[in-house]
């Protein structure tokens, strides 16, 4: 049997506060925590079969058709095995659920750093050795590599308008009619994209560092050409991966490859520079932004047209406006959305695609119009926040904006704000703060779980994945809280496609998604108490291990005498979406210091106020917007993958180049969560929280800057080079 | 990776001989050597480890102090008399790598670190660093990181210590066992070479050579300041840096000595600067004037000129600190 849902209606019910084990909610710990951090939970590329081969990608250094000019000799280098260049071989990852095979192919290159043979050897040494020693040659002409080289695309499908702007504009009282752009940026996962294959027969089973084993299952089987029953994926543990997991990847489908020509076991790691070029990153983008407001900063029309890029063929673009249709009020709307197709590496999701950097320039722009029109920023965000989605008539499923944004500056202390730019300085120092408002759409996701309880407690399985968000806790909270188990007495289970399809880790649906089918999974197993209970479901109570219906109490492990009772958990999306419009909303307020002297910035302090339904774990929750607010200081200030202007290759592809922030670079971030359930989400009314923490966190910094120093940057990230001009402008 | 010998030696006089041949390399933190070698643009096919040299000492010589070649930028950082007494130092290693990389990080490898150009870093792209003759990558590319002074018609490439650019202002003097045994003591400006026609020679060693210390003479100056501007708080490579010894009277700079990083092709200084600011009193004009001369050959890209402002702002700054 299963319990099915699919969400269409709301429920207004708070179905978890008829539960007594109390775990929805605190701060529990991960479960897995100490044998990550004691080194013992085995990531992709550790426990090793006997007879492994290690197998090193070999990258094109140019463009155009390939030749392995030296392959022969290559092969006789000693323990090298095989030097293999097949026509599956991927060009780059599968874009987040793609379910089949991304391009495939190695004849032909079609940006430079692209993965086009794979050398096997009998040690990891040998076998980079002769990746390194191989002649490869790309007889091809350099194609465009820079968006503006390129007549851009302009998908029908994602222009849209309502009103007229232009009129909109030119009556406005106060406006804003900017350009800003966001460089190209790299997830940088600690664990490094890798992949252990073998075979038995026809069978198939690679551990691999993925986040969606259920799309990457179908990707795998498709890119090898084999039937999806005889894949197997295992990924029990995930060392970060912020989208760049999201599909299978280049080293999965050549570790498999590997394996099946030479009949053993074969483990890819790529290395931080391979992870860099082979691996999608989050485009470049150039964003035109027009606000026009009346008197009273209430915007009449707002324009946001984004140019991104992406390599030919590629389905994914950056979905740079997805909140702008519904950010603020604003009866003129015009949204287009451009693609330059270039021969850069290829670009994919990373951490809120769309709103991590759509909402980043939106929310300097509002600052340039709260300037411009002498209102505070926050003031001016509250006057535009909208009853409904603009134009629509669509309801908001729940809609904690006004309130993120008072909450968090009460905390922060905005009210001691100083109205001017340049007006506090320390030393060299100009100190300064800004707020940027948060949005990030919310989605659910098809999800399967079993739980089953036995004598000793229950146990959870689903192919869901958990890369370092908590997914183990939270979705042990769900099964105890309903099981009325500690959180110790259940086992969760996770990363193997043997197990029911998960919904998967990416575009913050996990816990709502996987976490539904959880809880379906384990309400079927309490019905199964109630009868042996001989009561209603609704009547039991299910605490610490005992059972309890009206005067009657039992021990659940006596109860079920021995046996084990088995759940199973089906969520689907349904017409919830048609009927309102869902999202996570927040508010971030930062205090920087810009030097005078070298334009460098340091942010002081940051503070986010957020909304996203019933916060499941307080814990790994915070932590989610700790490394949000984290990469916001990474965007805002240090971030930019630099390609070279000739060939597209990534100049800076290591961590000492590519500057994420380091420990000296984050303040003390203070997080807070709204009181707040979304009935719409199914029966938790919870929404995701994964990815709310970064949209418009380096705005506000951005903003902080401009207030600071009186420097406005349109141009990300804010290095000193930038800031310093923009101080020498001032005088 | 190529495949190595490894010698771990034992005697200081005999590595020396152990360390002669064209492909042969010392090694003693690693921290620079390896990252190079994994990635085949240095192939030594013989490695001499010194590290467990007997040349791990800071002792006081010539009214100065001595630093053992293989005393770790974390334990010179540290070391009470250098900080007492060049905190110009101290500074500039700290502000320098990570601090695990300083704890294996030497004295001797530090000064011979190579350039962090990325194209000398890619062996997939021209570098006449890296083989002589094929050209330079870096030239009509991606050049943030590159050098405004000492640069030639081959190479551009930025010289990336924070450490010798304080040893630059506080003369240090680079000591040299050669490979029959003498030694020989080379000031820093002897001891680097421009890249002119010839990037790949990047300083006076020949085969067997070995750095065995440095010699810090008595400071000149009790006014010391180092600053390093980055695109981080920690972590990164000199955007500029500026060290600054001085010494005041009556108001005026009796002695300067100002060395520059982030901005040549070796840790940079330049004697008429110093000798400008000598006999002055401070003022923001003689600073400028400092500046301008520092500046006068500097050859910039598109990626570089923001180093010509930055620089003369933080020269400026960093003798006012001094001068104050
Ligand atoms: C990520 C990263 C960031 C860094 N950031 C900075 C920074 O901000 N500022 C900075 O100044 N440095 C920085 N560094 C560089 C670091 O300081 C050097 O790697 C280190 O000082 C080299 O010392 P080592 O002992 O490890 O040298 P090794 O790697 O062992 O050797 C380097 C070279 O010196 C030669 N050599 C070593 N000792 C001797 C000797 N006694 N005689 C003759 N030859 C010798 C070796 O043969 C080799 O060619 C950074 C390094 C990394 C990896």
């Amino acid at each position: 049997m299963s319990y099915e849902l699919k969400v269409d209606d709301k429920e207004t019910t708070d179905r978890a506060a008829g539960l007594s084990q109390g775990l929805l909610g605190t701060a529990a710990d991960r479960p897995e925590g100490v044998l990550k951090v004691t080194g013992r939970a085995t990531y992709a590329a550790e426990d090793m079969p006997e007879g492994t081969a290690f197998g090193v990608l070999v990258r094109a250094p140019a463009m155009g058709r390939v030749e392995l000019g030296n392959a022969p000799a290559v092969e006789k280098l000693p323990g090298v095995l095989a030097v293999i260049h097949d026509k599956r071989m991927l060009r780059n990852p599968a874009q987040g659920m793609a379910g089949e095979a991304p391009v495939q192919g190695v004849a032909e290159a079609d940006y430079v750093g692209q993965p086009i043979a794979l050398v096997v050897a009998g040690s990891f040494e040998q076998a980079r050795h002769a990746a390194e020693v191989m002649e490869v040659r790309c007889l091809g002409e350099i194609r465009p590599v820079s968006p503006g080289a390129v007549e851009p695309e302009v998908p029908e499908k994602k222009q849209s308008s309502m009103g007229d702007l232009d009129a909109a504009m030119a009556a406005a009282v106060h406006k804003v009619d900017a350009t800003y752009s966001t460089s190209a940026m790299s997830s940088a996962a600690m664990e490094p994209h890798a992949a252990l294959a073998w075979w038995e027969g026809d069978k198939l089973t690679v551990r691999a560092s993925l986040q969606m084993l259920k799309y990457n299952r179908a990707e795998l089987a498709d890119s090898v050409g084999i039937p999806l029953e005889n894949v197997r994926i295992l990924s029990p543990y995930v060392g970060g991966g912020f989208g760049s997991k999201l599909g299978v990847s280049p080293e999965v489908v050549a570790a498999a490859i590997a394996a099946q020509q030479l009949g053993r076991p074969v483990r890819v790691v790529l290395n931080r520079r391979q992870v860099f070029e082979t691996i999608t990153r989050r485009s470049e983008t150039e964003q035109h932004i027009r606000l026009a407001a009346d008197g009273e900063g209430r915007l009449t029309g707002v324009g946001h047209d984004a140019l991104v890029s992406n390599l030919p063929e590629e389905p994914f673009s950056e979905p740079v406006t997805q909140a702008t249709p519904f950010n603020y009020e604003g009866a003129a709307r015009t949204i287009g959305h451009r693609v330059a197709r270039i021969h850069r590496p290829a670009a994919g999701s990373v951490r809120a695609p769309g709103e991590a950097v759509g909402v980043t320039a939106f929310e300097i722009a509002m600052d340039e119009l709260a300037v411009a029109a002498g209102i505070d920023p926050v003031e001016l965000r509250l006057r535009n926040i909208p009853a409904e989605v603009p134009g629509t008539g669509k309801p908001f499923s729940s809609h904690m904006l006004a309130e993120s944004l008072n909450d968090g500056a009460a905390r922060f202390g905005w009210a001691d704000r100083a109205a001017e730019p340049r007006a506090r300085r320390e030393g060299e120092w100009w100190i300064g703060s800004g707020v940027a408002s948060a949005f990030r759409v919310n989605m659910l996701s098809e999800a399967e779980a079993r739980v089953v309880l036995g004598p000793e407690g229950a146990i959870v399985e689903t192919d869901m994945t958990d890369i370092g968000t908590g997914t183990y806790a939270i979705l042990g909270q769900i099964a105890g809280e309903l099981l009325g188990l500690p959180q110790e007495k259940v086992e969760v289970r996770l990363g193997d496609t043997a197990f029911p399809p998960g919904s998967g880790s990416g575009g913050s649906i996990g816990a709502a998604s996987t976490g539904t089918a959880v809880w379906l999974a384990a309400q079927e197993v309490r019905a199964a108490l109630a009868k042996e209970m001989g009561c209603e479901p609704d009547d039991l109570t299910l605490k610490d291990g005992r059972a309890t219906c009206g005067n009657i109490s039992r021990d659940i492990a006596e109860l079920i005498s021995g046996e084990s009772l088995e759940g199973h958990g089906h969520v689907q999306p349904g017409d919830a979406s048609s009927k309102v419009k869902q999202a996570t909303f927040g508010a971030h307020f930062a205090e920087v210091a810009v030097n005078d002297v070298t334009g460098e910035v340091r942010v002081r302090r940051m503070l986010g106020s957020f909304a996203a339904g019933r916060i499941l774990n307080l814990k790994t929750a915070r932590s989610q917007c700790h490394g949000g607010m984290t990469w916001g200081i990474g965007m805002a200030l240090t971030e930019e993958l630099v390609h070279d202007r000739r060939d597209g290759h990534m100049v800076n592809r290591d961590l000492a180049e590519y500057h994420v922030a380091v420990n000296a670079d984050v303040p003390p971030l203070e997080v807070h969560f709204l009181e707040e359930r979304d009935p719409w989400t199914g029966p938790m009314q919870v929404k995701g929280i994964g990815e709310l923490g970064i949209c418009g966190a380096a705005a506000a910094i951005l903003n902080a800057i401009h207030h600071a120093s009186g420097v406005r940057l349109r141009d990300l990230p804010a290095t000193p080079d930038k800031v310093l001009a923009g101080l020498e402008e001032l005088g | 990776m190529r495949e190595f010998d490894y010698v771990r030696a034992t005697d200081t006089a005999r590595a020396s001989v152990e360390g002669q041949g064209a492909e042969t390399r010392f090694i003693a933190g690693g921290t620079n050597l390896l990252d190079l070698m994994k990635l085949e643009v240095m192939a030594p096919s013989k490695l001499v480890d010194i590290s467990r040299l007997p040349l791990d000492r800071i002792e006081e010589a010539d009214g100065g102090l001595r630093i053992g070649a293989t005393v770790t930028n974390s334990d010179l950082a540290a070391d009470p008399r250098i900080r007492a007494s060049y905190p110009v130092l101290s500074r500039a290693l700290l502000a320098g790598a990570s601090g695990q990389l300083r704890n294996k990080a030497t004295t001797g490898g530090n000064l011979l670190q190579r350039t962090r150009c990325p194209y000398f870093y890619d062996t997939d792209t021209p570098c006449n660093k890296r083989s002589p003759g094929e050209g330079c990558a870096a030239m009509g590319g991606e050049t943030r990181n590159h050098a405004v002074l000492g640069t030639s018609e081959t190479c551009i490439a930025l010289h990336p210590s924070d450490m010798a650019v304080a040893m630059r202002a506080l003369d240090a003097k680079v000591e040299v066992q050669g490979a029959g045994g003498e030694t020989n003591s080379f000031a820093m400006e002897e001891f680097y070479l421009l890249p002119s026609d010839t990037p790949h020679i990047e300083t006076i060693l020949e085969s067997g050579d070995l750095i065995t210390g440095v010699h810090l003479p008595a400071p000149r100056g009790d006014r010391q300041v180092y600053r390093k501007v980055r695109d981080r708080a920690s972590y990164a490579f000199a955007l500029v840096s500026t060290a600054a010894v001085v010494k005041m009277e009556d108001g005026r700079i009796a002695d300067a000595a100002v060395a520059f990083g982030g901005l040549g092709t070796m840790p940079w200084r330049d004697p008429e600067v110093d000798a400008a600011l000598t006999g002055e009193a401070p003022s923001r004009a003689l600073f400028d004037k400092a500046a301008d001369l520092l500046l006068r050959e500097a050859e910039v890209t598109d990626g570089t000129a923001f180093k010509l402002p930055l620089a003369r702002r933080v020269l400026r700054a960093v003798l006012e600190e001094a001068t104050a």
